[in-house]
């Protein structure tokens, strides 16, 4: 992929926030208007990660890295099969593509998956706006901002909406693509019929993680976000992984009664929202942040080795440590604000962290978490 | 793990002069460490020979030492001190080496002084060719196909294996000096023998040539638990082959997808933890190969470098300061980035683009190779920030000062044909024709052939290839053949390309052009001169006719990309992408009174530190008095654009629109111009008459001392003499002067700084040689006139900085120079107080100076450079403004020059400061200039008119000899102790060059000298070996040179042809790096410091000794509330 391609001619565009703020730019990607809360990224690498992350379905993404689309978009970097986001905010994309991994570039990928996409935009003054308003509701199209403004209004708030079910995938699978040459400690490959059995429960999962579970040494089948305690169970697994997902924690009941259920029964670890779902199955409860920790670069300190991580994350709420006390510890904290960003149950040697050791896009500082839950899994068939 | 205690005294190394590869990026970070570090409770102790650092203001430590950094000083100043540790990761590759010399000898464990910051042996495996390869075989990271040799055997066994071209990489040496590449055996034998003589340990490693491949830095910390951030990526748009200082570079990376970044970032971390970096931080730089992304590791500095002080001013996260701390136990979780209040292990997002285009100073050594290789030939930087690359590039490409005047056609300027030829002629002989500046009336070629020429042009690298890139591109040029030429990236080719559209677009729009047409060219970082030049704005009233359509906003540089909320003092001018989108967010309201410093701009010859070194004195100063102090500059490698140093910063260029679109955010009350150098100077008549409040010494008299007429009505008003000459507007004029004078004559364009084009000349036909040169040096400026006087021969000058308030004059120093005149002052070496004139010429050159700075009605600083023959006293020229000598007055005097300047320029009288008329030290004080000839071979080394220095030492001492002596040591290394000296000199100096024989002699100096000067000292009865002159047949002196039987040189000759002779010997001198010295008075000052030196050894003296009277803290008044 080497041609500079012919940008469109510009169409006006324009993002409406459900409290009136207009920010104007020009189409990208698909046609159309969606609407879904408003919020930003700071990474600046892995544009097409984040478009691929079913994590930001219900959400219009606004990058605050400038440049975008520089190295167009390829197969490999696709996190999921379909964009699950509801739309996408740059401030500018690139006339050309450039990279001997590109396959497409970015106006084209969008248009082909159906994001509708606008760039242009001030994106530092709306995230700036975002910081200080808090998150909130938006459309985004070509529409005039009366109607654009009315859809916003209109749409429905994440809170206490069940996203995961929407983004899970509808049948169980097996997985076996490990990183492959991205792999920086690539490990000699097991026999599949010794390596242990992990259920990943999809509320949204990334391949990266199903890939680093499998660059860990995991057999791995992944089941969708309503399956049962009982049916995960009879798939004998050797450990059950709790994935990443949109959305709000609290909305995902059948996701914690299976957690309940399993608890004790087998090792468990969960990222992310499936980091949120094992609180509340431990008896805590989750809220939302006023804005999120969506980024590559949020540093962590483990609390037992006082070690730093840098880390990936993309969360927009977050567990109540507090509401924990007495059941489990916080393994983990965020060293900017203090939130917790790890958990873990002793007794039953359950455990999640709230930021994204499989990175994609980021950092590979938290790696060691995969090899952690196997060792976990190990100590417990032997 | 908190601070240590377990040390108490730490020792700081600074960087030394600045030189090409090593310039004030290592007085921002020394200047950042001295200063958290004592405030961590530390007693400090520096050490630095460069009287223009920051660093050394008596203020940042407990003992400051303005010696030579050598060891034997460095030996002195611990058995003194005797500190507990030495953190040299601070002052680059000289405090580094330094280091591992007081190693090496047992001082550090004699004196039980530990290294922090860096040990030995991860120093060693970072910078040892064969041991770093080793290390990254060991952790699986690929280096380039390398061998390392250490004689000219192995070498050439070397490149049997690897193959042409190969590139030579020195080990130990800063800025890749001795680098270089080979396409040949010739340029091989050449470059390899240059190369092992760079190296300190004679090792080089010959490599793979990977030109072509994409070059990317990463800017890593690592602390004591193994705690690792990157704070920076960086991604250069010239590939591999051109030294990263000499690239353009851009940040972050724009070209790597994550999964490419990430790969970069972990092996980022593999080398680091395995060279053992773990307190401190490291520059990374990998090569990547554009076709697979496959990943070489080329080098790392284990230490903070010129990259981590862009890598700071780009991210706002300090690295020095982060470094300094990490040194002595922190770890980055108990440490925040001040700026934003973020933990330091918090890796910092850009929500914009960051630029930095080299400064190049290729017009100051005629007969340099001009091609960019992998040995740094720049002088200085800038950097900008903007939301997009485009605007970023643009913005930079005009914070240049090269009146270019952004991303402008060069098409009516450059000869690309004739440049062609020219490259061609200089690949197969190794010497560069002239080729002259496009007349205005040039016939133009025929444009298949133009686009030929220029894509031929463009696979060569040189300083304004990226303007022939843009050419390339307006003449139809496409990406991609421009990419296989270059190997530029196509993404950032693609992104001039759009540039060119818009300017298609602009052009064809003329006034016509729609507001969002207008807007869109802002955003991408067109000036209004530029959309003037397009006709898309009128010339008259351009900028109202611009702000009715759309005004830049500000955003901050807050390291998060707005995630949290900041009050960051750091700005940066963005255009919204259509009008009226976006917010400003400068707050600029804080009841306090505001003045506006202007910075210098990029560091070049002629402007360098010094200047910088005041402005920020002046912003120190007025913050002291309680103003709101506003810095604006575009170079990265200062103080100055330290966010610490000011109130705010502006990190923006020095043209009147930029300028201007700050003090209308800002409103300031007073706005100083006089500080900066050229670059302000040069603004402060556009921005009087844009209304803007001046402070200081009116733009009048700025005229009135640069305006040949006026200057004369003023001296003969007050009955001073100046050599006689006159103004000339064209090469008839200046005959015409030059024959009612006399030849020699001295010929300079008016208002340009450093001696550009300045020359001395002896004859007509040389006269119109020089006129060609010095219209390429008015390019861009206002006057268009040449000065011609007459040479003063034989004459001492005298340099005089003195501050006034308009009622009364403080005389800071006067000080001698110690070559004759004729040598610009900025490259002569110069003695305070002035060691040899009659007290009858220093009263004159006194009152001279007064009644100059009271009739001019200056307020703040003055300069003036007198001639004295006998005792004559002749006014050569006034400055009224900073000069570059104000920093080293001020350390020998003990009197902050600059700040007092400051304090008056807002209406402070000297009698509130307590200044007396003149302090006189007791004690000696020398400069001496640094030069960077060895960067390029070919160059005459003779010293001119033109100023050619980078930097400068301070030699401090009892006695003139002792402060000579230092200075020269802290300049150039040792003065030999024993051996044969060469000596060959002009008629005039025959009878000095006798004593000094004989001198030599005395101190077991064996000498060997030609033709007449042979015959003299025959006379004289000084025994000599006869050689012959070059011109004579052979073996002759150059012959002798080349053998190694030479320790020094002592040359001196005058007229063309002379030097023209002689210019040979002065280049193997370089080559044989041994000392040379091209005038009798440098040669009779460094006998004389030979004979002091003898067998004694070295005392050092901190500045707080030699100022124990408090006279440091003179000109401090008590803070007022400036309302």
């Amino acid at each position: 992929m080497s041609d500079t391609h012919q940008k469109r001619s510009p169409e006006p565009s324009r993002l409406v926030l459900a409290d009136g703020r207009v920010f104007r730019g020009w189409a990208l990607g698909a046609s159309g208007v969606v609407t879904g809360e408003v919020c930003f990224t700071t990474g600046m690498s892995g544009y097409q990660e984040v478009l691929t992350d079913p994590s930001y379905h219900g959400q219009i993404v606004t990058m605050t890295a400038p440049e975008m689309g520089n190295t167009g978009v390829n197969a490999e970097d696709d996190e999921a099969a379909r964009p699950a986001l509801s739309g996408f905010v740059i401030r500018r994309s690139s006339p050309r593509t450039s990279s001997w991994r590109a396959e497409m570039d970015l106006d084209s990928y969008l248009r082909e998956r159906g994001v509708v996409a606008i760039e242009g935009v001030e994106t530092r003054t709306l995230t700036r706006h975002i910081r200080d308003q808090g998150a909130q509701m938006a459309a985004l199209g070509t529409e005039d901002v009366a109607t654009l403004h009315d859809r916003a209004k209109a749409a429905a708030s994440l809170e206490g909406r069940d996203l995961a079910s929407e983004v899970s995938t509808p049948e169980s699978y097996e997985w076996s693509e490990g990183l492959g040459v991205w792999d920086p400690e690539p490990s000699v490959a097991a026999d599949p019929s010794t390596r242990p059995h992990v259920v990943a429960v999809d509320y949204g999962v990334k391949r990266s993680i199903l890939r680093c579970l499998v660059a860990s040494g995991a057999r791995v089948t992944v089941v969708p976000a309503q399956t049962s305690a009982a049916d995960i169970l009879a798939l004998s697994p050797d450990g059950v992984f709790l994935s990443n997902g949109p959305g709000d924690p609290s909305a995902v009941g059948y996701g914690v009664s299976c957690v309940e259920e399993l608890l004790g029964k087998r090792p468990l670890f969960g990222i992310c929202l499936g980091q949120q779902i094992l609180a509340l199955a431990l008896g805590g409860r989750s809220y939302k942040l006023k804005f999120g920790h969506r980024g590559l670069n949020q540093p962590v300190k483990d609390l037992a080795t006082g070690k730093v991580e840098v880390t990936t994350q993309n969360h927009g709420f977050a567990v109540d440590v507090e509401s924990l006390a007495g059941r489990c510890t916080m393994s983990h904290v965020h060293l900017n604000d203090d939130t917790c960003e790890g958990i873990e149950h002793a007794e039953s040697g359950a455990f999640g962290v709230q930021y994204h050791p499989e990175a994609s896009a980021g950092p590979h500082d938290a790696r060691y978490l995969f090899s952690r839950f196997m060792q976990r899994i190990e100590a417990s068939r032997a | 793990m908190p601070r240590r205690h377990d040390i108490e005294t730490i020792l700081l190394i600074g960087s030394g002069p600045i030189v090409i590869g090593q310039g004030c990026e290592f007085d921002y970070s020394g200047a950042q460490g001295a200063k958290s570090l004592s405030a961590e409770g530390y007693r400090v102790v520096l050490v630095n020979s460069n009287p223009a650092t920051i660093m050394t203001d008596p203020e940042f430590a407990d003992r400051t030492y303005v010696e030579p950094l050598v060891p034997e000083a460095l030996e002195a100043i611990i058995r003194a001190e005797r500190p507990d540790a030495l953190l040299p990761t601070l002052g680059g590759q000289t405090a580094l080496n330094l280091a591992l010399s007081l190693s090496d000898s047992g001082v550090l464990e004699e004196y039980g002084v530990e290294l922090l910051g860096a040990r030995v042996e991860s120093i060693r495996k970072a910078e040892e060719r064969d041991l770093f390869k080793q290390a990254m075989e060991k952790i699986g990271l690929a280096c380039a196909p390398a061998r390392i040799a250490r004689t000219y055997e192995e070498a050439l066994a070397a490149v049997e294996v690897i193959g042409f071209p190969v590139i030579l990489r020195p080990s130990l040496t800063l800025g890749g000096m001795g680098g270089g590449v080979a396409y040949n055996r010739i340029e091989f034998d050449a470059a390899i023998r240059w190369a092992f003589r760079q190296s300190p340990t004679h090792e080089c490693l010959i490599e793979q040539s990977l030109i072509g491949y994409k070059e990317y830095e990463l800017e890593v910390v690592r602390d004591v638990a193994d705690n690792f951030a990157v704070i920076c990526s960086i991604e250069n748009l010239d590939p591999m082959g051109v030294h990263t200082g000499d690239s353009i570079t851009v940040a972050p990376a724009m070209t790597l997808t994550d999964k490419e970044y990430q790969r970069l970032r972990d092996a980022g971390r593999a080398i680091i933890t395995e060279i053992g970096v773990d307190t401190g931080g490291s520059n990374i730089q990998f090569a990547v190969n554009p076709a697979d992304g496959e990943l070489l590791v080329i080098e790392m500095n284990p230490r903070v470098s010129r990259s981590s002080a862009l890598a700071s001013k780009a991210t706002g996260y300090p690295i020095a300061k982060i470094a300094a701390k990490l040194a002595v136990g922190y770890r980055l979780d108990e440490l925040s980035s001040e700026l934003t209040g973020t933990n330091a292990a918090f890796e910092p997002s850009l929500d914009y683009v960051v630029t930095k285009i080299p400064r190049f100073a290729f017009e100051k050594f005629s007969g340099a190779d001009p091609r960019l290789t992998t040995q740094m030939k720049a002088v200085g930087e800038v950097m900008s920030i903007a939301r997009t690359f485009t605007a970023s590039l643009q913005k930079a490409c005009r914070s240049l000062e090269t009146g270019r005047d952004g991303f402008v056609s060069l098409l009516d300027e450059v000869d690309y044909p004739a440049l062609a030829q020219a490259l061609s002629v200089l690949r197969d002989r190794g010497e560069m024709p002239n080729v002259d500046p496009l007349e205005d009336d040039a016939i133009r070629p025929p444009a298949d052939e133009l686009k030929a020429a220029v894509l031929e042009v463009v696979r060569t690298p040189l300083a304004e290839r990226l303007w022939y890139l843009g050419d390339g591109l307006r003449l139809g040029l496409s990406v991609e053949e421009l990419f296989e030429a270059t190997g530029v990236d196509p993404w950032f080719l693609a992104q001039m390309a759009e540039l060119i559209t818009l300017e298609d677009e602009l052009k064809a729009a003329g006034l016509s052009a729609d507001g969002e047409l207008v807007a869109r060219a802002k955003a991408a970082g067109f000036s209004d001169d530029n959309l003037v030049g397009f006709g898309t704005l009128p010339a008259e009233g351009a900028r109202a006719a611009r702000a009715e359509i759309v005004s830049p906003l500000f955003g901050r540089v807050d390291s998060c990309a707005a995630e949290f909320e900041t009050e960051t003092p750091y700005l940066y001018s963005t255009w919204p992408s259509a009008p009226g989108e976006g917010e400003s967010e400068v707050r600029p309201s804080s009841g306090r009174k505001k003045v506006m410093i202007l910075g210098g701009g990029p560091n070049r010859i002629g402007q360098g530190i010094e200047f910088d070194y005041c402005c920020v004195h002046a912003s120190f100063a007025l913050r002291e008095l309680g103003y709101e102090t506003i810095m604006v500059n575009c170079n990265p490698e200062t103080v100055s654009t330290d966010y610490e140093t000011s109130d705010r910063l502006y990190f923006e260029p020095l043209s009147f629109e930029d300028v201007m679109n700050i003090v209308e955010a800002e409103s300031p009350d007073g706005v100083i111009v006089q500080l900066g150098g050229q670059s302000p100077l040069k603004l402060a008549v556009p921005l009087g008459r844009a209304g803007v409040p001046i402070l200081g010494t009116p733009a009048s008299a700025i005229d009135r001392a640069e305006d040949r007429e006026q200057f004369e009505a003023l001296l003969e008003k007050l009955g001073l003499r100046r050599p006689e000459g006159g103004i000339a507007r064209g090469i008839d004029e200046a005959f015409a002067v030059a024959e009612r004078v006399g030849y020699p004559v001295v010929v300079r364009p008016s208002y340009v700084l450093g001696g550009r084009a300045m020359e001395v000349v002896h004859s007509q036909a040389e006269l119109s040689g020089y006129f060609k040169k010095a219209l390429e040096a008015l390019r861009g400026s206002e006057s268009q006139t040449i000065l011609v006087d007459h040479f003063v021969r034989d004459a001492i000058e005298v340099d005089v900085d003195c501050i006034a308030d308009g009622e009364r004059v403080f005389i800071g120093g006067v000080m001698q120079h110690i070559e004759e005149a004729g040598v610009h002052s900025g490259d002569s070496s110069m003695v305070l107080p002035a060691h040899a004139l009659p007290p009858e010429v220093l009263a004159s050159i006194r009152s001279n100076t007064r009644a100059l700075a009271l009739e001019l009605g200056v307020v703040g600083l003055m300069n003036v450079q007198f001639a004295v023959r006998g005792s004559a006293v002749y006014v050569i020229e006034v400055n009224p403004r900073a000069s570059r000598t104000v920093p080293f007055i001020s350390k020998a005097i003990g009197v902050p020059l600059a700040k007092i300047a400051a304090k008056v320029m807002t209406g402070v009288k000297l009698d509130e400061l307590g200044l007396p008329r003149e302090i006189l030290p007791r004690h000696v004080a020398v400069k001496e200039s640094v030069f960077p000839f060895s960067k390029f071979p070919g160059v005459d080394t003779i010293l001119g008119p033109e100023m050619r220095s980078t930097g400068e030492v301070m030699g401090l001492g009892a006695t003139f000899p002792e402060a000579f002596g230092k200075a020269l040591l802290a300049a150039g290394g040792p003065l030999p102790e024993s051996g044969l000296v060469f000596l060959s000199v002009r008629d005039a100096d025959k009878p000095a060059a006798c004593e000094l024989g004989m001198r030599l002699v005395d101190l077991g100096f064996a000498l060997i000298a030609t033709g007449g000067t042979s015959e003299a000292l025959a006379r004289a009865g000084v025994e000599a070996e006869h050689v012959l002159k070059v011109t004579q047949g052979r073996p002759h002196c150059v012959d002798r040179l080349a053998d190694g039987d030479i320790d020094m040189v002592i040359n001196t000759t005058e007229g063309a042809s002379a030097i023209r002779d002689s210019r040979s010997l002065r280049r193997q001198t370089l080559v044989a790096g041994i000392p040379y010295f091209t005038t009798i008075a440098a040669a009779t000052a460094v006998v004389a410091a030979m004979e002091d030196r003898r067998g004694a050894p070295m005392t050092v003296r901190a500045l707080q000794d030699y100022h124990k009277d408090g006279r440091l803290n003179r000109g401090s008044v008590p803070p007022r509330r400036a309302d």
